[in-house]
């Protein structure tokens, strides 16, 4: 059992925690939710002695009797792995690439135990086989690359329970994955707990996720603690403000607009296809072809809001570009309010769309500013005399403060980056919006704030938007039509609300089952606090 | 540590660079009159570095000489600059193209010659100048330039940053300036810094066998050679080019390093 007490850190003198108390049984998952910035991850880190440079932890974390915090590096070296694992939220780089995983995973025990290879790597062996990657198909000889993500998170729970540590930290470690893979994942940890009797610290912002596994939830925000207990009496009294504020948000639902349409939709798709062509296996062996986009129709209608649903690898990305004019079909074609979308489309018609992307990191170039950045699809209409201005409405629209105009990217938070980059698709009023994941990656507050503002933005110029997501509930809060993709095709179509609730193709219904729910059961007994807490009101 | 490194850099670098300035005006002495009465004279206070066999101050000698590799290997690094990098945007815009695959290729045609081997046929062909040992180093300097901007700008052109500026209708052409070179830039500087010093090696190398600037224009390469027989009784005047080629090329290989940093916004705020 660990305990935490009275945990405080601050980083430079600035305070980040404070009086962090939690209790980590074992056999048990605790939850740990609140938005970026709360101090999740700061807490796990403080916990495992790897706070960044210039931190200082006072308080106690107890682990036998021992406090944690008093011991010296070497000490914590010894403990870290053994003791107490850590499961990160990037399987693609927490994994060191150049090696293969069975020498990944009996590293753990060389390290501590000055066991010899052969007997390591026949631990790693019986680990990797516990979760769930089992003797002939994934052979130890195995590298990260040839692994997907699932996978990969498979082995960062292989080698991080490697030495059955007494606690696991797990930080979002299902955040970069699928929904289905996402359920796999859960699952195991939940079996791992209950069979090896470790402690599971379960660090996530979704709401979801918690209420399907964690038997005890401690809610967080601006490094406290502000409310804990057993998972399902706190989610259905929500006696904190923030707690409650969290759950509105979650729930959020903009309002419903509906556009009148003219008689060109925005976007048709006719029979899309796009294939690749893949190294050949031998030399003079044909190219294996790869059909990314195998005959993909829909049309989205004037001011219409439709997702796309499926999982990474379905085509969705491809599709994306494909509406952007940036990759070539082999056949079919896309027609942008009826004209042909090509690479050397007019300006004029690609002033029609614009496209938030899914990594908020990669979005912006670093070397320039703000308000350089926000303008750049000016260059399709002609950059207006009072560009500044329009851009600082436009930062305005997203909550981001004027002043951020003058700032480089890198100074932006990723929730603050991405609506960055959704100040930067709307900035000339386009008619379609592609949103590629674009809101997975916000706090839920931020989300609802950011729903709000599209909302608001159809009703008032009849933007349509084509919502691409693996996350089924916010699939579900803001749009009306939804089409699901599998393996380049679409199986599946209609209202949104009727697929989700009653879904007919095999896919869907597994994509579905494997969407984490907050039981619909546990509605709060006092009524959760006005919208407001969470986001502006909608009329402007 | 970092601070150190930069300060260091500028100061050697910034030495060089105002010897060979303050050349053009002033020297202790004259670096063309013989004074054979006063040679081999070691390090003292009227010479401060000593003289050479031929009774020339080797201050004088020194600061005459940077001007000449400083001149040589900055033009070469201009050539390189000048022709590697559009070279290496326009492959890297014209990624896995017949473009790309001509300029590549002709790239691996030059690299596939020993270059200082070349630079002395050419200079031997041209024959011996410092303005052909400029042009035979300067060559060898674009396929280096082409090679680095296009591997550093090919990752960039995957980057959703670059989509974006696709989506808002830029042009290769366009985004390759916009975006791509000023990406890349803080590499090239690094790498303009290392062919910087390696021009400044191979002037003193192709000066040292007596195919760079021809007497009586002083060089490093040639101070060294006309030295080396007189090592053992006049090591001074060996030792003084051999330190003034070693620290230049110290200097300028910190200030890179430091100028790379000192260039990157995300690292702007860890110099200071």
């Amino acid at each position: 059992m660990i305990s935490v007490r009275d945990l405080s850190v601050t980083i430079q003198g600035r305070p980040v925690l404070a009086d962090v108390d939690l209790d980590l049984t074992p056999g048990r998952i605790t939850g740990l939710v609140g938005e970026s910035g709360s101090g999740k991850s700061m807490t796990a880190l403080a916990i495992i002695g790897l706070l960044p440079e210039g931190a200082v932890a006072r308080g106690r974390v107890d682990l036998d009797g021992q406090n944690l915090l008093d011991l010296p590096e070497r000490a914590l070296n010894d403990l870290r792995g053994r003791r107490i694992g850590m499961i990160f939220q990037e399987p693609m780089t927490a994994l060191n690439p150049l090696m293969n995983i069975g020498d990944q995973v009996a590293e753990v025990l060389v390290q501590h135990h000055g066991m010899d290879r052969a007997a390591a790597l026949a631990v790693a062996r019986a680990r990797l086989d516990r979760v769930g990657l089992p003797a002939p198909r994934f052979p130890l000889s195995l590298f990260p690359h040839e692994l997907s993500g699932g996978q990969r998170q498979r082995v960062a729970i292989a080698m991080a329970i490697a030495d059955a540590p007494d606690l696991l930290i797990a930080d979002e470690p299902t955040t970069a994955l699928d929904v289905t893979t996402q359920a796999q994942i859960l699952d195991l940890l939940r079996e791992l707990v209950g069979t090896e009797g470790m402690a599971l610290l379960l660090i996530t912002h979704d709401l979801a996720v918690i209420a399907g596994v964690a038997d005890r939830v401690a809610v967080m925000q601006s490094g406290r603690v502000v409310e804990q207990g057993a998972t399902e009496p706190l989610f259905r009294t929500q006696a904190h403000p923030y707690t409650r504020a969290l759950f509105a948000a979650a729930r959020h639902q903009p309002e419903r607009v509906s556009v009148p349409a003219d008689d060109t939709p925005i976007l048709q798709v006719e029979g899309a296809v796009r294939e690749y062509l893949l190294p050949r296996p031998s030399m003079f062996a044909p190219y294996p072809v790869l059909r990314a986009v195998d005959g993909v129709s829909l049309t989205v209608a004037d001011g219409e809001s439709v997702g796309l649903v499926g999982e990474s690898g379905c085509g969705k990305s491809t599709l994306t570009r494909a509406v952007l004019g940036l990759e070539p079909l082999q056949a079919g074609r896309i027609l942008l309010d009826g004209e042909p979308v090509t690479a050397a489309m007019s300006r004029y018609l690609r002033a029609k769309v614009q496209v938030v992307f899914q990594d908020p990191y990669g979005s912006f170039d670093p070397r320039w500013r703000v308000d350089r950045l926000v303008a750049e699809p000016f260059h399709l209409t002609g950059r207006p005399r009072d560009w500044r201005d329009r851009v600082a409405a436009a930062l305005d629209e997203v909550g981001i403060p004027p002043d951020a105009m003058s700032r480089h990217i890198h100074q932006f938070s990723g929730g603050q980056r991405q609506r960055i980059a959704i100040a930067r698709a709307l900035i000339i009023r386009p008619r379609l919006v592609i949103l590629d994941e674009a809101v997975s990656a916000l706090d839920v507050q931020v989300r609802a704030q950011v729903l709000d503002l599209l909302a608001r933005l159809r009703a008032s110029h009849g933007l349509a938007w084509l919502f691409i997501s693996h996350d089924l509930s916010v699939v579900r809060a803001i749009t009306d039509r939804v089409l699901v993709m599998e393996k380049g095709r679409i199986v599946e179509e209609g209202a949104t609300e009727a697929i989700l609730t009653a879904p007919r193709h095999p896919y869907t219904q597994r994509l579905v089952a494997a969407t984490p729910q907050i039981p619909a059961d546990w509605v709060p007994l006092s009524r959760p606090g006005p919208l407001q807490d969470a986001a502006p009101p909608l009329s402007r | 540590m970092r601070r150190l490194a930069l300060t260091l850099g500028v100061i050697l670098t910034g030495i060089a660079v105002a010897a060979a300035l303050l050349s053009w005006f002033w020297t202790p002495y004259g670096v063309t009159g013989v004074n054979i009465a006063g040679k081999l004279q070691p390090p003292g206070p009227q010479h401060w570095l000593g003289t050479d066999h031929f009774g020339r101050d080797l201050i004088s000698m020194v600061m005459v000489g940077a001007r000449t590799s400083i001149a040589v290997a900055l033009v070469a690094v201009g050539i390189g600059v000048a022709a590697g990098v559009p070279l290496g945007l326009v492959a890297a815009a014209g990624r896995g193209g017949w473009v790309d695959d001509v300029i590549m290729r002709g790239n691996d045609l030059i690299f596939a010659f020993p270059s200082l081997v070349i630079a002395i046929l050419i200079t031997a062909a041209l024959g011996p100048s410092a303005v052909n040992a400029i042009l035979a180093i300067g060559i060898f300097n674009i396929p280096v330039f082409a090679r680095v901007t296009r591997a550093a700008a090919l990752p960039l052109w995957t980057l959703d940053y670059v989509r974006a500026a696709q989506v808002a209708g830029k042009g290769r052409a366009r985004i390759s300036v916009e975006h791509i070179l000023p990406n890349v830039a803080s590499l090239l500087i690094v790498q303009g810094t290392i062919q910087f010093s390696l021009g400044i090696l191979a002037e003193a190398g192709l000066s040292y066998v007596g195919l760079g600037a021809q007497p009586p224009t002083p060089s490093w390469g040639r101070m060294l050679a006309e030295a080396q027989t007189m090592v053992t009784i006049a090591p001074h005047v060996a030792i003084v080019p051999g330190l003034a080629i070693v620290l230049t090329v110290l200097g300028l290989n910190l200030m890179g390093d430091a100028l790379r940093d000192a260039l990157d916004p995300r690292l702007r705020a860890r110099v200071t």
